[in-house]
């Protein structure tokens, strides 16, 4: 089976849009992508279209009709906040299978303001407040606090995670915001629910992504190995049961299978990745993250964030896009945004945040529900 | 009038809560003949073993403790805040998430792993839309 190639990638600069339509969002970074590749959707032999808030409203197809109907196949697909990197991984599985030469993967999201999750629905009476509370800050408050419950975590080392992703947002222009939040600012900020404070939630932001993915022939054919970026790994996975998953949405279960799957699958160990981009809708989720990539082992993540190793030019920096917690978190994108920033560092094109040699890195989203996608990818040469 | 709509008393939150008549109210648990793991509300197959028709019905106990907790502060319009959001494992198996209360929420006062009983008390005056009230569950620190 061919390798599998990233010829061309693009975000937009995430913000609030919601003058434009959602297929309008997506168009703008779906025609980066072709000129980062010097294609056109003429190129194109599919299309897969990532979107959570729309997921019935063919937004791929109405993405076409804005800028180019070329009677391609077009796959919409909806996983939580797995969306927009199942979307690149099944055009990745395309061209694994040989069907095609050269796809468009494109994520897209245009989000309200305000609390996600906690809706509950049903029969009879509002339960958020009554049975607990199914809002997300809370349910990632509570993923975290199993974590301090093991091994003594802090609020502290929570909200520096926070700090950290902030402050490198302010190297990225792409960021919706681009602000240093310092710790007591951080710890001080208004409370969500504890522990995590205004500042430790994700922005909910619009935003698109998209990558034009080719196979090695087409990759040498039209002459783009020299900014490549090769798939080493793409792996996806669903929640296994877990003892409390019924009222404790397990991220730590879906994401060790996918590491594990995605190393081998990539012939690398963790300690070979130069970045990570993972998934800190909640500055909590980061450090489960860091043992469940295996950044670090088990009761560690509090000394790496301590000791600023995921910090750009730590050992393994995280997030140096600034993370969901500051570039911003438009659900359906995210998957391929992340993408996104761990190529353009492999591309050595990061500018003033750039990892220094990088050469590995790995891509990581949760979709609760769940889902949870892995990539890892290399530079070409 | 009143009489088509109303029901003869408060319902229960949750089909896992059971309301007995003259009995105490107890939360119900389904447990798989083949694997023993125990899920809340009534199914058919389980979901770790893939067993098919293997659940029979369980009475959950009353005490536990505290796995873990979050303590909300901002939440929907209306609905009040601080509340403790709790994740409790009870005694015998089960796992179940609710309202700690009769505690500060403060984490200086709240004890990962401190024992806590389920009490049965109104949904905080809480009604659907044909007026019915509903007995809900909640936790709080257990007694001596």
């Amino acid at each position: 089976m061919s390798d599998v190639y990233v010829v061309g990638i693009d975000m937009i600069k995430f913000g609030r849009f919601p003058e434009r339509s959602v297929p309008e969002i997506a168009a703008e970074s779906a025609l980066g992508a072709l000129d980062d590749a010097g294609l056109t959707i003429q190129d194109m032999q599919g299309l897969w279209c990532g979107n959570l808030y729309q997921a019935n409203a063919m937004v791929g197809q109405r993405m076409l009709q804005e800028i180019g109907q070329t009677g391609i196949p077009v796959v919409n697909c909806s996983n939580a906040c797995a969306t927009g990197a199942t979307a690149f991984r099944d055009a990745w599985l395309a061209i694994k299978a040989g069907v095609y030469d050269v796809v468009l993967a494109v994520g897209v999201e245009q989000m309200g303001r305000g609390l996600l999750g906690g809706g509950g629905g049903g029969k009879g009476i509002p339960k958020e407040g009554l049975l607990g509370s199914g809002l997300m800050p809370a349910v990632f408050a509570e993923a975290g606090m199993e974590h301090a419950r093991k091994y003594g975590t802090t609020f502290e080392q929570f909200a520096k995670v926070s700090v950290k992703n902030h402050h490198h947002s302010t190297l990225n222009p792409k960021a919706m915001y681009q602000k240093e939040t310092p710790l007591d600012e951080v710890m001080n900020a208004e409370m969500i629910a504890y522990p995590n404070t205004k500042l430790m939630c994700s922005v909910n932001v619009d935003g698109s992504a998209a990558a034009v993915l080719a196979s090695e022939a087409k990759v040498k054919e039209l002459g783009l190995m020299g900014r490549a970026v090769r798939v080493k790994a793409s792996v996806l996975t669903s929640d296994p049961w877990q003892e409390r998953d019924l009222v404790m949405p397990d991220v730590n279960t879906c994401t060790r299978l996918a590491a594990q799957a995605a190393y081998e699958m990539a012939g690398v160990g963790p300690d070979d990745i130069d970045l990570v981009e993972l998934h800190d809708c909640f500055a909590t989720a980061e450090i489960l993250h860091y043992e469940n990539l295996g950044l670090c082992a088990d009761g560690e993540a509090g000394k790496l964030i301590d000791e600023g190793q995921t910090a750009l030019g730590g050992r393994v920096p995280v997030n140096v896009s600034g993370g969901l917690l500051s570039k911003g978190h438009p659900l359906g994108a995210t998957g391929i945004a992340n993408i996104f920033e761990v190529s353009t560092h492999l591309r050595g094109e990061a500018g003033k945040r750039q990892v220094e040699g990088a050469r590995l890195g790995l891509t990581h989203v949760i979709g609760l529900g769940s889902a949870c996608a892995i990539h890892v990818l290399e530079k070409v040469g | 009038m009143a009489d088509d709509t109303q029901a003869s008393g408060p319902l229960p939150v949750v089909d896992f809560l059971k309301l007995p008549e003259g009995g105490d109210p107890y939360l119900e648990g389904h447990v798989c003949s083949s694997c023993s793991a125990i899920f809340l509300g009534a199914r058919r197959h389980c979901s770790k073993c893939g067993a098919r028709d293997s659940l029979a019905p369980k009475r959950l106990e009353n005490r536990g403790t505290l796995y873990v907790y979050s303590i909300v502060h901002r939440s929907f319009p209306g609905i009040e805040t601080p509340y403790i959001s709790a994740i409790v494992d009870l005694e015998g198996g089960g796992t179940v998430k609710g309202n700690l209360i009769g505690i500060d929420p403060d984490p200086e006062k709240l004890t990962m792993g401190m024992p806590v009983e389920v009490v049965y008390k109104d949904a905080l005056g809480r009604k659907d839309k044909e007026g019915n009230s509903y007995i809900s569950y909640f936790f709080q620190p257990a007694a001596g």
